[in-house]
C-alpha cells in the first residue's frame, strides 16, 4: 500500500497545482473561481443525469485510455488510438447495419469483437511491424495511420459505400438488435459503462496475472534483460500494439453502437488524445485508468455547466489538463517541491 | 631540462575506492611512455586527470612547467594536452573535416570549407597522417577513424598525445601503421603516453613504461632494460593468493565442448578466434583475461545471445550450436550475465518476479497462460531464505536491493535448478567481501554437485581461488589452459598480456 | 487532366504548403539539435491567435506578427526548459503543450472577444504582387500575389539551409543532435544549443500561426491549426530532416490539399488523395527509397557532464 501512496503523489499534486494555476487564470479574466470549480462539479456529478452523463462520457476514454495504457507498458507510444477509434467505430457501425435479423447476443458481440479486431489490425500490422522490424518510430507511424483513418471515414461518408441514401454525409442508422440500450432515461449513458468496467478488469488480469502480460511488462521496462531471459522482442512489440489497438477500435464500435447509433462525418473525436492524458495521470494502471478517465469527462460535462452558469468558457477544462500533463511529465518540478517541503525520512537503500 | 609532464602524488579518491594512491609520472618531450596495469588499476583515472576531466584530491600536476588546475578538458587543450579515448568521440555522418574542426571551426560565421580542408591536409602532411578531407567518418576503417581522432589532437597542438588502449579496436596491420606514427611523432617532439594491458607491444614502442596495481604507480622502467616477465610480476603484484578450502577434484565427463567457436562482431573485426575448449563434470573452469578480450563475446555467443561466425558447440554430445536462448535454458543451461542491473533483471520487477523471469510460463507457475502467484510467491520465500537475500520483502522491487542481493537474486534464479551447466560472468562485482565469500561457497557447491561451471572474471584473484583449470584468453584466442593449483600469477599474467613463455618450461598436464 | 494547367492549382498548392513548410521548417532545426518538438502544433495556435490580438490591439498587422512571433519563442523555450534542462519526456510534454495551447486560445477567445468571434476589422498582413513576375502567363499566377508571409518563407528556407549546413553554427547544432557527448568534449554547450534550435522551431511555428490567423485570413477560431504542426513533423520526416526536403514534402501534402479542393464533387478522389501524403510518410519512414535517419540523438535527454 505504502507503494501505492507513493505513486500517487505526483498525480495528485499536478492536479492540484494545475487547479491553482487555473484558478489564477480566471482571476486574470475576471472570473470567480470558487463559482467556476463548484459549476463544474455540479455539472459533472450534481444530479444524477450529470451523473450519468460524466460516466456516458467516461466510457470511450476508459477504453482508449486502456489502450494507450497497454502500449505505454509495453514502452511504446501508441498516438494513434484516434484512427484505431474510427476503424473500430466503421467496422462496429458497418456490422450495426449491414446485418439484418440477427439476435442482439449475436450482433452486438460479433461488432465488437469485429471492431477490436480491426483496430488491433490497424495498430498491429503497420506501426507494430515497421517497429519490430525496422524501427520506425510509432509516435509518427500512429499518427499517420491515424489520419488515414479519418480520411478513409471521410471517403465512406461522403457519397461513399457507407453513406445512408440522401444528402447527409452520415451511415444508416444500426439495426435495433445491434443498439447497446441507454441505462438512464434523457442521458448518453448506455450499458457500454459495463463494457468499459469489464474491460478494465480483463486487462488488468492479463497484465499482472497471464504469462504475457508478465512478457509485456518485462520487455517494456527493460528489452536486454528480456532477451536474455529468452522472451521474444520483436514479437511482443508487434503484439503489444495489436493489443492496444484493439481497445482503442472497441472504444469507437461501443460508442456507436450504445451512444450514436450511427457514424457522423466529423474530424475528430478528441478522445484519442485524451487517452494519452488518461493513461499517463492513471500511471498506465488499468484501474486507475478508471478513475482518470472519470476525471477527465468529469471536466468535460462540468464545463459545460460552468460555461452556463459562470460565464467561465469550458475550454478551461483543457487548460486545466494540459497543465496536468505538463507537471505529470516535468514531473522533477514537483519533486524539488517535495524535497522543499516535506520532511522526508529517506531510507537510503543500502549500496 | 625539466620534463614536459610531472606527476607528483595524484591521489584520487571514489566513494569506494581510491583509483589513486599517491602516483608519479614523468614524461620527457619526444617520449613513448606506456602505462600498464591490470583492470581497475587506475590508468583511466590517472589520464582523465591529466586530460582535466577529473580533479585531484591532492597532488600536482605540471606541464611545460605550468603547475596546472584544470576546470575542464578544454583547458587541458588549450594547454597542449590531447587524448584520444578508447570510445571514439566522433560523428558519423559529417565529414573528417567537421569532426576535426568542431569547435573550433576557422573564423567566421559561414563554415570555411577551403581554409578548413586546407588545416587538415597541411597537419596531415606534418605528421605524415594521411586522410582525406572530405570524406565522412562513418565510411573509414576504424584505423582511419583513430586517425581522426590524432588529428583533432594536433589540429589544437597537442605536445602530449595520450592514447587509450589505442590498439584494442584496430587489424595487427593498423597496429603496425600506428606505431609507425607514433614513432615518427615521437621524432619530432610529441610526447605520447599510451595506456596499454598488452606486453608485446609495451616491449616493441614504448621508451619508458610505468606499471600501476591498485592505484599506486608500482614501478617505471627503461622498456629496454626490462622484459616481459619482469613487467608482468609488476603488473599483477606476487601476492600469495588464500586459496578457498576446496573438495577433491574430481572430474566426470565432457559435459560441454566448444569446437573452434569464431565470433566476429558488427563492424566486422573478429573477437574470438577459432576457440576451443572442454568443461566437466564437477569442474570449476576459470576464463582469466583483461577485459576487451573477446570473452564475454565468448559467452554470449554459446548462449544464442550473439551469432557466431563458425565453429560448434556441444553439450553431452548434442549438438546445441544453432538453439535459441530459451532452448538452452530448456538443456539445463543457466547464465549469470555481467551487468546485473541491465541484462540480468528487470529492476522495476519484485524480487519475486525476478526470480521466475526464465520460468514465468512454465508448467511450474503458469496454467494455461495464467501466472499461479502463490506458487511464485512461494518460490520467492524459499529462495529468499535460502540464498539469504535482503530485505527479505520479496515483493520489493529489485531496483531497491543492494548490488549484492540483486546479484544473489540472479544466483538464486540460476542456480535454483542445479544446472548441468552453468556460466557465470563477473559473479562478484562490486560486491562486498561477505556477499562475495557467499557466491564462491555456492559456486564451490555447484561444482560438488556435479554441475560444470565456466567461470568468468576479470578479478584474477576469484579465479585462481575458485578454478579447477584455468583458460587465458588474449585478443580473442586461448592462450593456454593451466591446471588451477599450480598456476602461478605471473604465468597466468604473462599470458593474459599476450606473451606466449616456453612451453617446454612448465610441467607437461 | 487539364486541372494540372490551372496556375489556381498551384498557386493554392504554395499557399496550402506554407503552415506546413514553416513549422517543418522549424522543426528541422529543433530536431537537428536532438529535441523532438512535437508542441509545434501548440505553439502555432497560440502565435495565431496572439497575432490577431496584437493585431487588432494595435491596429498594424507587422506589431501582430511580432507579437505572435514573441510569443511563440517564449513558448518554446518553456518547453526546451522542461525538456532540455528538466529532461522531461519530450514526446508527453509536447502534448501537454498543445493540450494546453488549444485550451487557452479558445478560452481567451471567449473571454475577450465573446462568441462573436475576434473583430472582423483585425488588420491582415499584406499580400504583394511582384512586379515583372504577374505579367507572365502561367508564372505569374502561381508565384504572384501571395502573402507577404509566403515570400518571407522562401527567403527563409534560403537562409535555413546555408544556416544549417554551412555555417560554424550550424555544424555545432547537427554534432549536438547526432552525439551530444562528442560535441561536449569538443568544448560546445550542448544545452544552449538545443535551447536554439527550440526557439528557432518556436520561431518559425509562430510565422506558421500567425500565417492563418492574419494572413490567409483575419480571424482566430477554435484549433484552427487543425493538425498542420503534426504534418509539419511528417514532412520533415518525409524531407530527412533537412530544409529543402522538408519543403518539398510541405508543398506536396499542400498539392494533395489543394487538389482535393478542386475536385470537390467526386468525393472518392479527394479523400484518397488526402490520404497520400501520410501512406508516403509511413513508406519513407519504413526505408522505402532510401532509409530516412533521424539525427542520431533525436528525442533522447542528455545530461552535461560538467
Amino acid at each position: 500500500m505504502k507503494n501505492a501512496i507513493k505513486e500517487l503523489y505526483v498525480p495528485v499534486l499536478s492536479v492540484i497545482i494545475a487547479i491553482i494555476i487555473g484558478s489564477i487564470i480566471m482571476i486574470i479574466t475576471g472570473f470567480n473561481p470558487i463559482t467556476a470549480y463548484v459549476s463544474l462539479f455540479i455539472g459533472a456529478f450534481g444530479s444524477v443525469n450529470n451523473i450519468a452523463n460524466t460516466l456516458a462520457n467516461s466510457v470511450p476514454l476508459i477504453l482508449t485510455g486502456l489502450g494507450v495504457a497497454i502500449s505505454f507498458r509495453a514502452g511504446l507510444f501508441n498516438i494513434g488510438a484516434e484512427g484505431q477509434y474510427w476503424i473500430g467505430a466503421i467496422v462496429g457501425v458497418w456490422i450495426g447495419y449491414h446485418f439484418q435479423g440477427l439476435p442482439w447476443y449475436i450482433h452486438i458481440p460479433f461488432a465488437l469483437v469485429a471492431a477490436m479486431i480491426a483496430g488491433g489490425l490497424w495498430a498491429g500490422i503497420i506501426p507494430g511491424f515497421a517497429k519490430a522490424y525496422t524501427g520506425a518510430h510509432e509516435v509518427i507511424t500512429t499518427m499517420m495511420m491515424s489520419y488515414i483513418a479519418i480520411y478513409f471515414s471521410h471517403f465512406l461518408l461522403e457519397f461513399g459505400p457507407m453513406m445512408e441514401k440522401g444528402s447527409i454525409p452520415q451511415s444508416p442508422k444500426i439495426q435495433a438488435s445491434a443498439v447497446i440500450p441507454f441505462m438512464v432515461k434523457n442521458t448518453q449513458l448506455s450499458y457500454g459503462i459495463f463494457i468499459a468496467l469489464i474491460a478494465a478488469a480483463f486487462v488488468y488480469w492479463l497484465m499482472f496475472k497471464t504469462t504475457w502480460g508478465f512478457e509485456m511488462r518485462a520487455v517494456g521496462l527493460n528489452q536486454r534483460a528480456s532477451k536474455y531471459a529468452g522472451m521474444n522482442v520483436p514479437f511482443n512489440i508487434v503484439l503489444s500494439l495489436g493489443l492496444s489497438g484493439m481497445f482503442a477500435g472497441l472504444a469507437g464500435a461501443v460508442q456507436m453502437l450504445g451512444v450514436q447509433h450511427r457514424l457522423y462525418d466529423s474530424f475528430t473525436s478528441g478522445y484519442g488524445y485524451t487517452a494519452i492524458v488518461v493513461a499517463l495521470l492513471a500511471k498506465n494502471n488499468p484501474i486507475g485508468v478508471i478513475f482518470a478517465a472519470i476525471l477527465f469527462a468529469a471536466l468535460g460535462t462540468g464545463s459545460q455547466l460552468m460555461q452556463l452558469n459562470a460565464q467561465v468558457p469550458g475550454q478551461l477544462a483543457d487548460v486545466i489538463t494540459g497543465l496536468i500533463i505538463f507537471f505529470v511529465a516535468a514531473d522533477k518540478i514537483i519533486k524539488l517541491f517535495r524535497e522543499k517541503f516535506a520532511k522526508s525520512s529517506k531510507e537510503e537503500a543500502s549500496v | 631540462m625539466s620534463a614536459l609532464l610531472e606527476v607528483k602524488n595524484i591521489t584520487k579518491v571514489f566513494p569506494r575506492v581510491r583509483a589513486n594512491d599517491g602516483v608519479n609520472l614523468t614524461v620527457e618531450e619526444g617520449e613513448i611512455h606506456a602505462i600498464l596495469g591490470e583492470n581497475g588499476a587506475g590508468k583511466s583515472t590517472l589520464m582523465n586527470i591529466i586530460y582535466g576531466l577529473y580533479k585531484p584530491d591532492s597532488g600536482t600536476l605540471k606541464f611545460n612547467g605550468e603547475i596546472l588546475n584544470l576546470s575542464g578538458s578544454h583547458e587541458a587543450i588549450e594547454k597542449g594536452i590531447g587524448m584520444v579515448h578508447q570510445h571514439f568521440m566522433l560523428i558519423p555522418v559529417l565529414t573528417v573535416a567537421e569532426n576535426i574542426v568542431l569547435g573550433s571551426e576557422p573564423k567566421g560565421i559561414s563554415y570555411n570549407v577551403k581554409k578548413a580542408n586546407e588545416s587538415i591536409i597541411e597537419i596531415s602532411k606534418k605528421y605524415k597522417l594521411d586522410i582525406d578531407p572530405e570524406a565522412k567518418v562513418k565510411d573509414l576503417t576504424v584505423g582511419l577513424q583513430q586517425r581522426v581522432e590524432i588529428l583533432k589532437a594536433f589540429y589544437r597542438n597537442a605536445k602530449l598525445l595520450i592514447l587509450d588502449e589505442p590498439t584494442a579496436m584496430l587489424t595487427p596491420q593498423e597496429t603496425e601503421e600506428l606505431f609507425a606514427i607514433m614513432k615518427d611523432l615521437a621524432k619530432k617532439g610529441i610526447s605520447i603516453i599510451f595506456i596499454s594491458h598488452k606486453l608485446e607491444e609495451v616491449m616493441a614502442i614504448s621508451d619508458k613504461v610505468t606499471v600501476m596495481r591498485r592505484g599506486k604507480t608500482v614501478g617505471t622502467l627503461n622498456t629496454k632494460d626490462t622484459t616481459e616477465q619482469e613487467l608482468a610480476n609488476l603488473m599483477v603484484g606476487r601476492e600469495v593468493v588464500l586459496r578457498v578450502e576446496k573438495t577433491d577434484y574430481k572430474p566426470g565427463n565432457v559435459v560441454i565442448s566448444v569446437k573452434d567457436l569464431s565470433v566476429v562482431d558488427m563492424q566486422g573485426i573478429v573477437k574470438v578466434k577459432n576457440v576451443s575448449f572442454d568443461i566437466h563434470e564437477g569442474e570449476i573452469f576459470g576464463l582469466a583475461g583483461i577485459d576487451g578480450n573477446g570473452q564475454f563475446e565468448l559467452i554470449e555467443a554459446i548462449m544464442g545471445l550473439r551469432p557466431k561466425k563458425s565453429g560448434t558447440v556441444s553439450m553431452q554430445g548434442k549438438d546445441i550450436t544453432n538453439l535459441t536462448t530459451r532452448e538452452l535454458y530448456k538443456q539445463g543451461i543457466s547464465y549469470i550475465p555481467q551487468d546485473r542491473q541491465i541484462d540480468g533483471l528487470v529492476l522495476d520487477f519484485s524480487v519475486a518476479e525476478n526470480l521466475i523471469l526464465r520460468e514465468y510460463n512454465t508448467p511450474t507457475y503458469a496454467r494455461n497462460g495464467v501466472i499461479q502467484y502463490k506458487k511464485v510467491y512461494e518460490n520467492a520465500k524459499i529462495k529468499v531464505q535460502e540464498f539469504d537475500i535482503r530485505p527479505t520483502d520479496y515483493m520489493l522491487k529489485a531496483r531497491g536491493l543492494s548490488g549484492g542481493n540483486q546479484q544473489k537474486v540472479i544466483l538464486a534464479r540460476e542456480v535454483g535448478y542445479n544446472p548441468k551447466f552453468l556460466i557465470a560472468a563477473q559473479p562478484t562485482r562490486g560486491m562486498d567481501v561477505g556477499a562475495i565469500e557467499y557466491i564462491h561457497k555456492r559456486l564451490l557447491e555447484m561444482r560438488d554437485k556435479g554441475s560444470a561451471v565456466l567461470l568468468v572474471s576479470l578479478e584474477l584473484e576469484e579465479i585462481m581461488s575458485l578454478s579447477d583449470r584455468i583458460g587465458v584468453i588474449h585478443n580473442g584466442e586461448i592462450m593456454d589452459i593451466l591446471d588451477g593449483t599450480t598456476a602461478t600469477r605471473e604465468q597466468i599474467g604473462m599470458l593474459m598480456a599476450g606473451s606466449r613463455y616456453d612451453s617446454n618450461a612448465r610441467e607437461a598436464k | 487532366m487539364d486541372i494540372l494547367l490551372n496556375p489556381q492549382l498551384w498557386a493554392a498548392t504554395l499557399a496550402m504548403a506554407t503552415p506546413l513548410a514553416l513549422p517543418a521548417l522549424g522543426g528541422t532545426f529543433s530536431e537537428r539539435s536532438g529535441v523532438v518538438n512535437i508542441a509545434m502544433e501548440g505553439i502555432m495556435l497560440i502565435a495565431a491567435f496572439f497575432a490577431v490580438v496584437f493585431s487588432y490591439l494595435t491596429g498594424n498587422a507587422w506589431m501582430g506578427l511580432l507579437g505572435a512571433i514573441i510569443v511563440g519563442i517564449i513558448t518554446a523555450l518553456i518547453f526546451a526548459w522542461a525538456a532540455v534542462s528538466l529532461t522531461a519526456d519530450q514526446i508527453i510534454l509536447g502534448m501537454a503543450i498543445n493540450i494546453f495551447a488549444s485550451g487557452i486560445t479558445a478560452y481567451l477567445l471567449n473571454t475577450m472577444y465573446g462568441f462573436t468571434g475576434t473583430p472582423t476589422s483585425t488588420p491582415m498582413l499584406p499580400t504583394v504582387d511582384i512586379p515583372v513576375l504577374d505579367r507572365i502567363p502561367f508564372l505569374g499566377g502561381v508565384l504572384s500575389g501571395h502573402s507577404v508571409i509566403v515570400y518571407l518563407m522562401l527567403i527563409l528556407l534560403i537562409l535555413a539551409d546555408y544556416f544549417l549546413f554551412h555555417t560554424n553554427l550550424g555544424l555545432r547544432i547537427r554534432a549536438v543532435g547526432e552525439n551530444p557527448e562528442a560535441a561536449e568534449t569538443a568544448g560546445i554547450d550542448v544545452i544552449k544549443l538545443r535551447y536554439l534550435g527550440v526557439g528557432l522551431s518556436g520561431f518559425f511555428s509562430a510565422l506558421g500561426g500567425a500565417y492563418l490567423s492574419i494572413a490567409a485570413l483575419n480571424s482566430f477560431s477554435p484549433d484552427m491549426t487543425n493538425g498542420r504542426g503534426y504534418i509539419a513533423l511528417a514532412a520533415m520526416i518525409f524531407g530527412k530532416w533537412t530544409p529543402f526536403g522538408s519543403f518539398g514534402a510541405a508543398l506536396l501534402f499542400g498539392f494533395a490539399t489543394a487538389l482535393s479542393m478542386q475536385l470537390q464533387n467526386t468525393a472518392f478522389s479527394k479523400n484518397i488523395i488526402m490520404m497520400l501524403p501520410y501512406i508516403l510518410t509511413i513508406l519513407a519512414l519504413v526505408g522505402v527509397g532510401g532509409k530516412s535517419v533521424a539525427p542520431a540523438a533525436d528525442g533522447i535527454p542528455y545530461t552535461p557532464k560538467k
